[in-house]
């Protein structure tokens, strides 16, 4: 419902510029009805689910009399005991996994980009475009059949008599790098290659060490691009839910895990708005992540195209 | 892929002059070095699982090999139905996100461009709401049918949506999520176009709208359309929470389902289903050239679909 109201004001002047003195076409001014199916659309199927969510996390219905009384309750217990394990666990294994994504993603970009090979490019990005899409559950499966309790690498290596576990943090990291990475080189490697050799001349000419050249030229140019990067990665990695559901049931303290059991009623009754106050927590975070990300990816196109 | 050219062709220009400039024999063999064994441990890192995952589902410790986990896939119980679910909702879900999103667009470039904000902000929302988010709103919103309108005509509509033979509500769902990607795609495609003077042509030539946006619009955009197609149908195949979470059991939730007493077969699926996307893929970026160049669009808009 959010996005149907704010569209009203918008559309009404749209009409008369939109049919100004350069273009005048017959009926030009109905144009717009062309985005009404899709507004009706995201307001309904979009909007009113989103605006559930939030009265329901923010709004405490009394059993006795029937009346709603606006409440912070809700929210107040999302941030404590269990639920606040969960949420600083998902930002954890997501800051950490996206650390470690952006690192390796720009190391392989940078990997690729110098090679001159335009086959051994083209097969890493056919390679990562496939990768960056295998998330879920057919890659948790692929993972415990590789390093789970009896998985190939597991007896081959003899991993578990070291102590390694797939069920666990450390394992769910290293899942989750399998389709971070890929994503990292898809979205970094446009930004590797707008670092024009000219620059690289211009600054060797100029005296400057290959070090000097990355310090003052490299780096703050990727900047934006790198800082996107990770901040996409971490809301990947945060909003993954199927892969650790296949995986590690409950014993990885994660949010959406978290939710999920509350949905299903595995808890005790009455904490759906709970689970509406995590899902909200969830939001704000990942509000703040596309806050971040889509202006930096607008400053790293300006640069860089 | 404009940007590219100018640097792929000057690489080969540079590269002669930097080797002599820098340290000459260490600068150029060192990054080769480097680069090969980056390249390698990347490599081993993501073809060892797949590796594993064939070995695991063909060879059983201390029996042998045997590919019973792949020849009973087909007789598997609920095999088939769930793929024949998963299969119609991503055709019906590439249907609605089409028929909602071209229309949107090029009106939003023809005669609204006040507009044009609005619709990318309300096609890029479903990025902020991870997909668990998504699917407590909307149980909350089924559970009013119940609730609150068991006297109306509109609990018809809440059961209908519901069916289990095709749940139209994962329909709506999956349309939602998919949105980013295909509004990515296809602005994308109409951007390489000029649409205003393309449309003012063919009417001048007496076509009407409707023959406009099919002969015209359409054609020109046939490969953000496949590419739009493609990302939907690899989301709608793979997604797990949604269905999972409203009781549903297209094919991700089946797989889940069956890992329990069928592990490797579980695994083997896992393992075709990879296959079947990376041959999709390959396919589209065969398609055509400009297919090529939007090959690269699919991961990032992939942020909340990923699971």
């Amino acid at each position: 419902m959010t996005a149907a109201p704010t569209t009203k004001p918008a559309e009404k002047p749209a009409e008369s510029p939109a049919a100004g003195p350069a273009r005048k076409r017959p009926g030009a001014s109905r144009v717009w009805l062309g985005a009404l199916p899709l507004l009706v659309f995201a307001g309904v199927c979009f909007g009113l689910p989103v605006g559930a969510l939030l009265y329901g996390a923010l709004t405490r219905d009394d059993p006795a009399t029937g009346a709603t009384a606006v409440t912070g309750e809700h929210l107040q217990r999302s941030l404590q005991g269990p639920y606040l394990t969960s949420l600083v666990g998902s930002v954890q294994l997501s800051a950490l996994t996206a650390v470690i994504g952006t690192l390796l993603g720009v190391l392989i970009a940078q990997a690729v980009v110098t090679a001159r090979g335009g086959a051994l490019r083209n097969a890493v990005l056919t390679a990562s475009g496939v990768l960056a899409n295998f998330g879920g559950i057919p890659l948790a499966f692929a993972f415990v059949a590789t390093l789970g309790i009896s998985g190939v690498v597991t007896r081959l290596g003899r991993l578990d008599s070291l102590g390694w576990n797939l069920y666990s943090f450390t394992g769910l990291a290293v899942i989750y790098l399998y389709f971070l990475v890929p994503l990292m080189v898809l979205v970094i490697i446009p930004a590797l290659d707008g670092l024009r050799p000219q620059w690289r001349e211009a600054a060797q000419n100029a005296g400057a060490t290959s070090w000097q050249f990355w310090r003052h030229v490299g780096v703050p140019v990727l900047a934006p691009s790198l800082l996107g990067g990770f901040v996409l990665l971490f809301g990947s990695a945060f909003a993954a839910h199927a892969t650790a559901a296949a995986l590690v049931g409950g014993s990885v303290p994660l949010v959406t895990l978290k939710i999920a059991d509350a949905l299903s009623g595995n808890v005790l009754v009455g904490q759906e708005n709970v689970a509406l106050a995590l899902s909200l927590d969830m939001i704000v975070i990942a509000g703040l992540v596309m806050a971040v990300y889509l202006p930096l990816q607008r400053r790293s196109s300006r640069w860089l195209h | 892929m404009a940007a590219l050219t100018p640097t792929a062709s000057a690489a080969p220009e540079t590269a002669p002059r930097r080797a002599p400039g820098g340290a000459p024999a260490r600068g150029r063999r060192r990054p080769r070095v480097w680069r090969g064994a980056v390249l390698a441990l990347a490599g081993i890192y993501f073809v060892v699982p797949l590796l594993s995952s064939f070995v695991f589902t063909v060879h059983i410790p201390n029996q042998g090999f045997s590919f019973a986990a792949y020849t009973g896939i087909l007789s598997a119980d609920g095999f088939v139905r769930s793929l024949l679910l998963s299969l119609g909702l991503a055709a019906a879900t590439i249907v609605l996100a089409l028929l909602l999103a071209v229309p949107a667009l090029v009106a939003v470039r023809l005669g609204a461009p006040r507009l044009r904000p609005v619709v990318e902000i309300v096609c890029m929302m479903p990025l902020v709401v991870p997909p668990i988010a998504l699917v407590t709103g909307l149980t909350t919103v089924l559970r009013w049918g119940p609730d609150h309108l068991s006297r109306t005509p509109l609990y018809q509509t809440f059961l209908a949506v519901q069916n289990e033979s095709f749940p139209v509500i994962l329909v709506l769902a999956y349309t939602v999520l998919a949105l980013p990607f295909v509004y990515r795609s296809l602005d994308a495609g109409l951007r390489a176009i000029d649409v205003p003077t393309l449309v003012e042509a063919a009417r001048n030539c007496g076509a009407s709208r409707l023959q406009v946006l099919w002969r015209v619009i359409l054609p020109n955009l046939r490969s953000s359309l496949a590419g739009a197609s493609f990302l939907t149908l690899a989301l709608v195949l793979g997604e797990y929470t949604i269905a999972s979470l409203l009781g549903f059991r297209p094919f991700a939730v089946w797989i889940v389902s069956v890992s329990g007493a069928e592990a490797r077969m579980s695994v083997a699926v896992s393992l075709l289903s990879l296959l079947i996307t990376w041959a999709l893929l390959l396919a589209l970026s065969r398609a055509g050239t400009r297919a090529v160049a939007a090959t690269p669009a699919p991961p990032a808009p992939s942020v909340p679909g990923k699971e």
